[in-house]
């Protein structure tokens, strides 16, 4: 159900979504020593497609990646971040102490890059969450109007 | 090795099997129950064993992160909440054997994953309140429940549920709000938010303002999402109008962990010390109890739904556990406990019966029931006996439990309150008569169901549920009866260090 | 006396903020007919708790709690409530996608979405 045949909106959004998500990609990165995280680049990348339903419709949007890629997407991101935790343990440290895979392998700065790895996760399963979300209500909006 | 995990896997593994549920349930629905199976019985065992390593070793402490508690989350798990945790995930466990049958009857097949995923997060998230030492973690647990839960009171997609989940969820939402900011009053007097920090830190500033409204603002957010009484009216329709799987989940394990969330504020965090001397809330509370007794078996016995009426009946038994807040002596308390676990074990039970005569008879309407025990006389028993432990007939467990509040009461010189307890069981004779009646002694009417025939297990007339919802039934059944004789034995070991550590003791 | 106005009010005028748009919240929360305004009403009711949370953990002339290279000191506010809140945040858009759709199917199903109408046809129905 596209909004109407627009060019401006639809040239702008085509133009802005990639900045958009690189945007998201940069502010999960800098999760892990400063202000950024997960959850934020997670919602400005669900923030892109929530851009791209408003612009092309909720079908053209959905061609490209449905439910299903959505519900990959979150499965794989908790088990990103459980995987994380669940390895600290086989280290011989608690759930999620980073710090126990860095002195066993000797690796400095180790610790910051599981910490991307978890935020990576986060902000996958965000981002499927938000969308998946969003196309629920779009949908239902649609069949009842 | 693993065993000093156990603490965190009881939280983690759920939230991981919860997307395998999601997984493996969207290439085939029916790996999904089993799933949830294997996941709450897993965390049942963890709870036995962790309850065992209090009784012997003392409180079990864990860092997740390796951060030590100022900085970091902990879990605790102490006898008190050990033993709430073998509570709750006694009845996860046989809900979730129940569920099997009832989610394919009365869930729209291309939900029944979803359906699976959210129980088993509800179930995570009344797990990890429970074990929580993080007061902050409490509420994000709390949320995290509470959303599953306002999802799965709809989850049947009766029109109905939906508008009761709508109300439950800006109630519950409002909870949540005051308990936020309840705990942003305890941080900003103290820094901290772990709970045993509080608890040292708390009494240099009991006489501030902020304190008193943290604990105001608590208690009122808790209490809502305990249902007590004059906060109760999200209530009988969010338990009416749920799938019956998730009125036994919700009416017994959330409503109990509310009540220990509840508990844990009061007397860990606030200690004994400030709720009887710097800001005496004991009596108000027991006054309140004694009107939630009073008023929910009152409004128990108006009601012609055999849900609602149940609804309402819990809203007067939470009143029993806040009774004992109220008296907050060794005695009351461990009756309060007893009855969480007593509670906890016959309203699963009477719900699940519920569920079973909707999955058998289409409908819960007291009028439209009359003799139905000739055709499920297995459920209905199961009902008389849960029942007889409601009114609190020795030697069932609600008998128990209210014979030790009534002790208490005494031993505090509550004459007049005792007697509202004793008042409060005669009502509830009154309205669980009203079942037993139309069951055993209602004729039916018109177009027959099963022709009245007496004897056999397996005669015709009769359409007992699936086997599969009747073994809890029957299990909680005789649970209640076998607790009550074994009371001994449970205040010894289990409830008696509970109380001894919520009244700050040892 | 104008001390006292000041030293209650202006002073610690963040308090007042928060308190006056929880109390807005909560008055749309209860008034108000339309379901849809009543998550708007929770919205703000939770933006206050936020803003309560935030302006608590500020510290006057604090930057923001960034890790910085060795040897450079600067003054923090206190980042804790801010990752509280993030998390308060989280729950809180958890919250209101749950009410939409709640909305909108009590919508499909009775084809209103005011709070009188719609006890009306619940009692109808029942």
């Amino acid at each position: 159900m596209p909004v109407r045949e627009n060019v401006v909106i639809r040239t702008v959004s085509r133009l802005a979504v990639p900045f958009i998500q690189v945007f998201a990609l940069y502010v999960i990165v800098h999760g892990a020593s400063g202000a950024g995280g997960g959850f934020q680049g997670g919602v400005v990348f669900a923030a892109s497609f929530v851009l791209m339903v408003i612009a092309f419709g909720l079908g053209s949007v959905r061609k490209r990646i449905d439910n299903r890629g959505f519900m990959i997407c979150s499965v794989l991101g908790i088990f990103a971040y459980a995987g994380i935790g669940f390895l600290c343990l086989l280290f011989a440290g608690n759930y999620l102490e980073y710090g126990a895979i860095e002195a066993a392998l000797g690796i400095p700065h180790l610790h910051g890059l599981l910490i991307d790895v978890v935020e990576a996760g986060i902000g996958i399963n965000v981002m499927a969450v938000m969308t998946s979300i969003i196309y629920d209500i779009a949908e239902q909006r649609g069949k009842s109007l | 090795m693993m065993l000093v995990h156990l603490p965190v896997f009881l939280v983690t593994i759920p939230i991981v099997a919860s997307l395998l549920i999601l997984a493996a349930g969207w290439h085939d629905r029916r790996f999904c129950h089993p799933i949830a199976l294997a996941t709450v019985l897993f965390q049942f065992g963890a709870a036995v064993v962790l309850l065992f390593g209090v009784m012997r070793g003392g409180p079990i402490h864990y860092h997740v992160g390796g951060w030590a508690p100022p900085l970091g989350i902990e879990l605790v798990i102490d006898s008190f909440n050990g033993f709430i945790l073998i509570v709750i995930l006694l009845l996860s466990a046989a809900a979730v054997v129940y569920a099997k049958r009832s989610v394919e009857k009365e869930i729209p097949a291309d939900k029944t994953v979803s359906f699976y995923v959210l129980f088993q997060l509800l179930i995570t998230g009344l797990v990890g309140m429970t074990i929580t030492g993080d007061i902050f973690n409490l509420y994000v647990f709390l949320e995290i429940s509470s959303i599953s839960a306002y999802t799965l009171i709809s989850a049947a997609r009766r029109p109905h549920s939906y508008v009761a989940s709508f109300n439950y969820l800006v109630l519950g939402s409002i909870a949540a709000g005051f308990i936020l900011l309840g705990i942003g009053n305890l941080y900003v007097a103290t820094g901290s938010l772990n709970m045993r920090e509080l608890a040292v830190m708390l009494p240099a500033s009991y006489e501030l303002a902020t304190v008193h409204s943290a604990f105001l603002f608590l208690m009122i957010g808790f209490s809502i999402k305990a249902a007590v009484f004059p906060l109760h009216l999200w209530l009988p329709d969010a338990y009416a109008e749920s799938p019956s799987v998730v009125t036994v989940l919700i009416s017994t394990v959330m409503a109990k962990v509310s009540v220990y969330a509840l508990f844990r504020i009061l007397f860990t965090v606030f200690t004994t010390a400030y709720i009887l001397d710097s800001f005496p809330v004991t009596g108000i509370v027991l006054f309140i109890a004694a009107v939630a007794i009073i008023a929910g078996a009152v409004l128990a016995i108006g009601q012609d739904d055999l849900k609602r009426l149940l609804a309402y009946s819990s809203v007067s038994q939470i009143g029993y556990i806040m009774f004992a807040l109220g008296v907050a002596n060794q005695i009351a308390l461990e009756g309060g406990l007893l009855h969480i676990l007593g509670h906890a074990v016959m309203k699963g039970c009477l719900f699940m019966v519920a569920g079973l005569i909707i999955y058998r008879m289409g409908t819960s309407r007291l009028s439209e029931l009359k003799g139905v025990a000739k055709t499920m006389p297995v459920s209905c028993a199961a009902f008389a006996l849960a029942g007889a432990s409601m009114i609190g007939i020795p030697p069932t467990i609600g008998f128990m439990s209210k014979y030790y509040l009534v002790l208490g009461a005494f031993e505090a010189g509550h004459y007049l309150y005792a007697a509202v307890l004793l008042v409060g069981s005669l009502l509830a004779a009154v309205y669980i008569w009203k079942f037993i009646e139309v069951a055993y002694f209602g004729h039916p009417h018109g177009e027959e169901h099963g022709h009245a025939a007496g004897g056999g297990r397996n005669d015709r007339g009769k359409r007992e549920a699936p086997l599969s919802m009747l073994a809890p039934v029957v299990t909680l059944a005789l649970l209640c009866l076998i607790l009550g004789m074994g009371v001994e034995v449970l205040m010894e070991n289990v409830i008696g260090p509970a109380v001894t550590l919520l009244l700050g003791g040892a | 006396m104008i001390e006292a106005f000041f030293e209650l009010f202006l002073a610690r005028y963040n308090y007042w903020m928060a308190i006056i748009l929880m109390l807005i919240g909560l008055y749309a929360l209860i008034a108000k007919h339309n379901l849809v305004k009543k998550i708007i009403g929770l919205n703000i009711f939770q933006t206050a708790i936020f803003l309560f949370y935030i302006s608590f953990g500020d510290v006057e002339g604090g930057t923001a709690p960034i890790y910085l290279p060795e040897g450079i000191d600067a003054l923090y506010v206190n980042p804790l409530p801010h990752v509280l809140i993030l998390t308060a945040i989280v729950v809180g858009v958890s919250t209101t996608a749950v009410a939409l759709a709640l909305i909108t199917r009590i919508y499909e199903e009775y084809g209103v979405i005011d709070e009188d109408e719609l006890k009306e046809l619940v009692r109808g129905r029942r």
